[in-house]
């Protein structure tokens, strides 16, 4: 007997539908497991007054952005490029932007 | 015939109608998945990343003092902390020693930092993973650096800091303060920058705008500006991930607006052969609706589950060689995973719900037309 396809979407669907359960439950369960680490990152950044995570390690300015200087994102003159690709994904921070005009 | 039965048939038959253009549609889903896989993996990636930030850096200083000369980042006299300390709601202030050191040997770029309380002796360090990874050191080895004056001194490996605090910790090098004098040439009076401690975190913008004014030459950075950093920097909004998210989306719109500006000659003749045979409108709107719902509903389900096995089961080996630029060290981490269902309907709303209604309204106007002139097109 050959399955009405109908019911071939419907279990798929289903199946789709048991999958994205899953995974929020996975979610749900591997947030409470990271407790632990994240409590250990938080040890080491107030221990040692860290400031930025270690994601972008290419440049001053991208390893440190919370603490980069004004001029930081262009580097060496107004206009130049860009010389990271980090530095596409990182926009200078907000603060930098609004200097002086709050 | 029972609704239910009678909508079954109609998908029995939708499907094999899908099944007739079986290469047409199934590059359709394929595209379609890949589109909700871009997007959600973006969304579940900058989302993830953005609740680890702020949760890893809601312990960051609250306040951080910079000296800026010439428009630049300088070493900060330690005389300035006396200063601070004596504005009414400063708990404690006290200097941050670190800067950057450049390995020639493996091309890296470390961050060099004095914990406040002593950990190791003098010539002593504790280096992060990614630091033991890229220079192949562990415990008991020595490292070579070059001191400022030209010098090569070694120091020795005490410890490695531990996997897990990897985001934070990749590429530090933890030292003794005489030592990171002695490399650097940084003399005993100065310090990086300042670490303020305030009693009442409600004060910290008075405080700052405090200190601006007591030290004209100092920036301070309060946590509330390190945390919109991270905010800003992974938000929807920013740098490249608008440039991915725009793109697709406007693929997505070229593709939707294809669709629903017009049926293709068969499709028409289908539909008109369907009237003349009996099917009322509504069947035929039926039967587009679930043309619609299987192909972005197939897609959604599939394109979100992929993304999320893309970015917390395989840690997102797509976006790595973006997010690594060129760095040569690069933490190893697994985000926390986090499932935000209000996105994941925004995600829905977004590219199911008008694929579905551009789908139907061709076959609408189709369906309303005589079945003769349709087939006679």
């Amino acid at each position: 007997m050959t399955l009405r396809r109908s019911t071939v979407f419907i279990s798929f669907t289903a199946l789709g539908l048991a999958a994205l359960f899953v995974i929020a439950a996975d979610a749900g369960l591997r947030g409470r497991g990271a407790a632990q680490a994240l409590a250990q990152k938080r040890w080491l950044v107030k221990s040692l007054a860290l400031t930025d995570l270690a994601l972008f390690t290419d440049a001053r300015y991208t390893r440190h952005p919370a603490m980069a200087d004004l001029h930081s994102p262009f580097q060496d003159y107004p206009i130049s490029l860009e010389h990271f690709p980090s530095g596409s994904l990182m926009p200078p921070p907000p603060h930098v932007r609004t200097h002086g005009r709050r | 015939m029972g609704g239910v039965e009678k909508q079954r048939c109609i998908i029995d038959f939708t499907l094999s109608s899908l099944l007739r253009r079986k290469g047409k549609n199934g590059a359709l889903l394929v595209v379609y998945t890949l589109v909700v896989f871009l997007l959600a993996s973006v969304m579940l990636f900058t989302q993830a990343i953005r609740k680890e930030a702020a949760a890893v850096l809601a312990d960051a200083p609250e306040l951080v003092v910079q000296r800026i000369v010439a428009g630049r980042h300088d070493l900060i006299p330690l005389d300035y902390m006396g200063k601070i300390g004596a504005i009414r709601g400063v708990r404690a202030v006290s200097g941050r020693l670190w800067g950057y050191y450049y390995d020639p040997l493996f091309g890296a770029n470390y961050t060099l930092v004095v914990p406040e309380e002593q950990a190791g002796g003098l010539g002593e360090i504790a280096v992060g993973q990614g630091v033991a990874r890229s220079s192949m050191a562990s415990e008991g080895n020595i490292m070579p650096f070059h001191t400022h004056d030209g010098r090569l001194v070694s120091l020795t490996v005490a410890r490695v800091l531990p996997a897990s605090t990897e985001l934070v910790s990749s590429d530090l090098i933890l030292l003794t303060a005489e030592d990171f004098r002695m490399l650097f040439g940084v003399p005993a009076g100065v310090a990086t920058d300042l670490v303020v401690a305030v009693a009442n975190p409600a004060e910290v913008p008075t405080i700052a705008a405090k200190i601006a004014r007591l030290l004209p030459d100092t920036r301070p950075i309060a946590r509330s500006e390190i945390l919109r950093t991270y905010d800003a920097a992974f938000s929807w909004r920013s740098g490249i991930l608008l440039a991915i998210l725009a793109g697709a989306l406007l693929a997505f719109l070229i593709f939707a607006w294809d669709k629903a500006t017009g049926l293709s000659a068969e499709e028409r003749r289908e539909i008109g052969i369907l009237k003349a045979v009996g099917w009322e409108t509504g069947d035929v709107l039926a039967m587009k609706f679930w043309e619609g719902s299987v192909i972005s509903l197939s897609a959604f389900l599939a394109g979100v589950v992929l993304a999320y096995l893309h970015v917390f089961v395989a840690a997102a080996p797509l976006f790595e060689p973006v997010l690594k630029g060129w760095s040569v060290l690069y933490p190893r981490f697994r985000l926390t995973p986090s499932l935000d269902f209000a996105q994941l309907a925004v995600l829905f709303f977004l590219v199911v719900v008008p694929y579905a209604v551009a789908t139907i309204v061709p076959a609408w106007r189709a369906a309303t037309v005589d079945p003769d002139a349709v087939m006679r097109g």
